[in-house]
């Protein structure tokens, strides 16, 4: 079999059900319970630091 | 001693670009190697006179000088990239303005691919990497990593942009689309390209915050997909070391997919993935709260990043790409209609609750119509993709209304707004010189867009119309040149959509301009203030 017909043949079977796999349990991933806790401060990021980096000493937690 | 190493090395470049440019094949060549000696050798005197230097990288503040300077290239080449747009929308509607006389510089052909790397890669490009490092040291609490590697990127860059309009003019050019620079520039760029990568992961291992911020993931995302696309549809061999002309490695239908495979994960990863960095973090901001759903905007991204790369083909229908190939790159189009309009739910929904700055704040306005144009040109994208509507839209007008209502009404009006944001904050001013000026800006751009986009569906849909039309005895009835003439009314409304595009981008230089030098220092008060 010629590369063309055995990549073609990989990439609409197992590599096709891999990547939409992979993309399902990231949406699943996504509402795992305890996950909207760490989402709120994520998207809170944004509003601390503005100024200066963070405290070189203590990583993470401020504000 | 990296001091001296730096000097010689700069010293055999400028050497070897002048024995470059003395043994060139081709004119495109030598200017871009006397480009290449002039930028080595202000780079060895500004080095030279740093000798010994110690450079302080204070890691408790931000690396801002190297942003400034962005917002500055950003707003230059924005109206470079305009102003050549509008000269070109005018000679398609008055041929009489190709100029003779100016050995071809001056024409159509030449200009056209300035005016789409000016706005892409030097207006867009330079808003990318800007705004990247703004948002990427505020989101990691960490001062950029690699020291002036930065600076690297950011020069690099315009030299990168110098070399490409200058060859452009004067005839060099590999024939891709939105990928016309030369080999070596493209070797170039991979260097550029890497470096910025480099800042930009550092900066991420470094950083101090536990959650990596979902812009730095969209940003992330282009810097890496950008350099797999640019390196692998400019895998070329040039002809001779002295000459600005190569060979592809691909031929016939595979160079043409390697190529819209590029071409469309550029728009895909360059003007949206990039450009989605921005919303995600300068929208919240200029709103002050968080994004409407975060789990949305995790979805967002994998569901952007699973689709996107699969919808190239539609760039080829009814060519001798396979049935398949392009029957996929049209269902993948339309799937992708779904994530784009998740992307943009969720940042028109960053509003809910504080609609009234609508009203109040341009600004805020700018960003929601650059996200109504986003939502509105991925609509758009994955109708035309379908193969029926595209047998009717490709080659026509239709298609650079389509183009040109997410450049300038999502990317163009996005970038704005990131500008007018972060102006007062790098040079330490209280606010912007004029709202009222931004408004002027605002509705200039906005009903350039409108005339724009409105005259090339009229004259799109026309003309593919006009050329498929036939008698009653099977014959066509229309020539070309008459759907040329047909065309002409629509061709000046769009230059003067153009001009008023133009000219908002003017005001908005002035304004920027203004707030710096107009308005005093802001009193620096460092005092653990949250945001404000």
């Amino acid at each position: 079999m010629e590369t063309y017909s055995l990549l073609r043949e990989f990439a609409d079977s197992w590599v096709l059900l891999s990547l939409t796999l992979f993309f399902l349990a990231v949406v699943v991933w996504v509402f795992r319970p305890g996950a909207k806790a760490v989402h709120k401060d994520a998207a809170s990021v944004i509003f601390r630091n503005e100024k200066k980096p963070g405290d070189i000493s203590s990583p993470s937690k401020e504000a | 001693m990296w001091d001296y190493v730096k000097l010689i090395v700069l010293a055999v470049v400028a050497l070897l670009a002048a024995m470059a440019a003395n043994y060139a094949h081709d004119l495109p060549y030598q200017v871009n190697m006397l480009v290449v000696m002039i930028a080595a050798v202000i780079t060895f005197i500004y080095q030279l006179r740093h000798v010994g230097e110690a450079r302080v990288h204070d890691q408790t503040q931000y690396m801002d000088g190297v942003i400034r300077a962005g917002v500055i290239a950003t707003a230059f080449w924005g109206v470079v990239g305009f102003l050549v747009g509008v000269v070109i929308a005018f000679q398609l509607a008055f041929p009489a303005l190709n100029i003779d006389n100016t050995m071809g510089i001056l024409n159509f052909g030449r200009l056209r691919p300035l005016h789409t790397s000016a706005v892409i890669f030097a207006f867009g490009g330079n808003a990318l990497i800007m705004s990247s490092f703004y948002v990427v040291q505020r989101t990691s609490a960490a001062r950029l990593w690699g020291g002036n590697l930065a600076w690297f990127v950011f020069w690099g860059w315009q030299l990168m942009v110098v070399l490409a309009a200058t060859s452009y003019v004067l005839g060099g050019t590999q024939s891709k689309e939105y990928a016309e620079t030369v080999w070596y520039i493209d070797l170039w760029i991979t260097v550029v390209w890497l470096a910025y990568l480099a800042v930009f992961v550092g900066t991420l291992v470094k950083r101090r915050e536990p959650h990596i911020y979902v812009a730095n993931w969209f940003y992330l995302s282009m810097i890496v997909t950008v350099a797999m696309l640019h390196v692998v549809n400019n895998a070329a061999v040039p002809v001779s070391l002295l000459s600005s002309i190569s060979v592809p490695i691909y031929s016939g239908v595979q160079d043409a997919m390697v190529q819209w495979w590029y071409g469309h994960n550029a728009v895909g990863f360059f003007l949206t993935a990039g450009f989605l960095g921005m919303m995600y973090y300068f929208v919240p901001k200029q709103v002050e709260r968080p994004v409407y759903s975060y789990k949305l905007s995790i979805i967002h991204f994998w569901a952007l990043i699973f689709l996107y790369i699969w919808a190239g083909p539609h760039h080829l229908h009814y060519t001798a790409l396979p049935d398949w190939a392009s029957t996929l790159g049209m269902v993948f189009s339309v799937m992708l209609w779904m994530p784009s309009w998740g992307g943009m739910i969720n940042g028109l929904m960053t509003l809910s609750g504080a609609w009234d700055k609508l009203r109040t704040d341009p600004v805020v306005r700018m960003m929601v119509i650059a996200i109504g144009f986003y939502g509105m040109s991925t609509f758009e994208g994955p109708v035309m993709s379908i193969k029926a509507v595209n047998s009717l839209s490709h080659y026509t007008d239709w298609t650079i209304g389509h183009v040109h209502s997410g450049a300038l009404g999502w990317n163009g009006m996005i970038t704005f707004s990131v500008l007018y944001f972060l102006t007062p904050r790098l040079w330490n001013r209280d606010k912007l010189y004029s709202l009222a000026l931004v408004n002027w800006h605002f509705w200039l751009a906005t009903i350039g867009i409108v005339l724009y986009a409105s005259s090339m569906w009229v004259t799109g849909i026309m003309e593919g119309l006009m050329w498929r039309e036939v008698d009653a005895n099977g014959f066509l009835v229309n020539a070309f040149a008459d759907t040329v003439a047909a065309k002409f009314p629509m061709y000046v409304v769009r230059g003067l959509g153009g001009a008023m595009f133009l000219t908002g981008a003017l005001i908005m230089v002035y304004n920027l301009w203004m707030t710096v030098r107009a308005q005093p220092q802001r009193v620096v008060a460092y005092a653990g203030v949250p945001a404000e």
